[in-house]
């Protein structure tokens, strides 16, 4: 298990995909399943940077896990901030036309179909959501 | 993320290199809204772009409304995890993706 802590900034994006992308390299992971899971993070962390610390800043700590005998990545990403569940959010309806849709709510779906599971929980003062991916 | 601007008359390619997040999606925007008011057809080369986020959606969709209003859009070379992302959140369905 590896973590790091990082600042909940978008300028911190680079860094975040870099400490990730380094991981997955390391687990032997497909290229494709390396950017799917990278965009689930970015989904997460962005998410975290923009609302999670309404008066100023925070940070984020994301934990990497990686079990050699299932082949299964884990990520954990948890904040300080205020509560909030991303899960909550209904999802996009993704069959309405140009017109129709709405800017919102991509993100978090994008996790949800990306990963094998994604949960959340809410301890000790501190936001945690945890996703797993079979790669 | 990089982004090569070629125009031929009323057509222009948008050759797009790199990675498409939350910090470069901008980029993307801004050249969109840049586009000469007399343009007909934009076309996005993805050949050397390998990352899309729902930042670079949130841009294309914008694109893609804009387009349907001058002209035509659309997008070639998009890699098999661009395409991915596409299809899990229907914008395979909006674009027009050769």
């Amino acid at each position: 298990m590896t973590e790091k802590i990082f600042p909940a900034d978008t300028d911190a994006l680079e860094d975040v995909l870099g400490f990730i992308e380094t991981e997955l390299e390391k687990a032997d992971c497909p290229v494709k399943n390396i950017t799917m899971i990278s965009v689930a993070i970015e989904e997460v962390f962005v998410n975290v940077a923009h609302y999670a610390y309404p008066d100023g800043t925070g940070d984020v700590k994301i934990e990497f896990d990686f079990d050699e005998n299932e082949r299964t990545v884990m990520l954990r990403i948890s904040d300080k901030g205020i509560p909030f569940d991303p899960l909550n959010k209904p999802d996009p309806d993704i069959t309405l036309s140009a017109q129709q849709r709405q800017i919102g709510g991509l993100g978090i779906f994008i996790t949800k179909k990306t990963m094998d599971n994604v949960s959340y929980r809410y301890e000790n003062g501190e936001n945690i959501l945890t996703m797993t991916k079979k790669i | 993320m990089n982004i090569n601007v070629e125009k031929n008359n009323e057509s222009v390619t948008l050759k797009l290199e790199g990675r498409m997040d939350t910090t470069t999606a901008p980029m993307l925007e801004k050249e969109i809204n840049a586009l000469p008011e007399d343009t007909k057809d934009l076309i996005l080369d993805m050949n050397a772009l390998e990352y899309v986020s729902s930042a670079g959606l949130r841009v294309l969709l914008a694109a893609q409304k804009k387009m349907n209003e001058l002209g035509t859009m659309k997008l070639i070379g998009v890699c098999d995890a661009v395409m991915e992302v596409f299809e899990m959140t229907g914008f395979a369905d909006i674009l027009v993706i050769e």
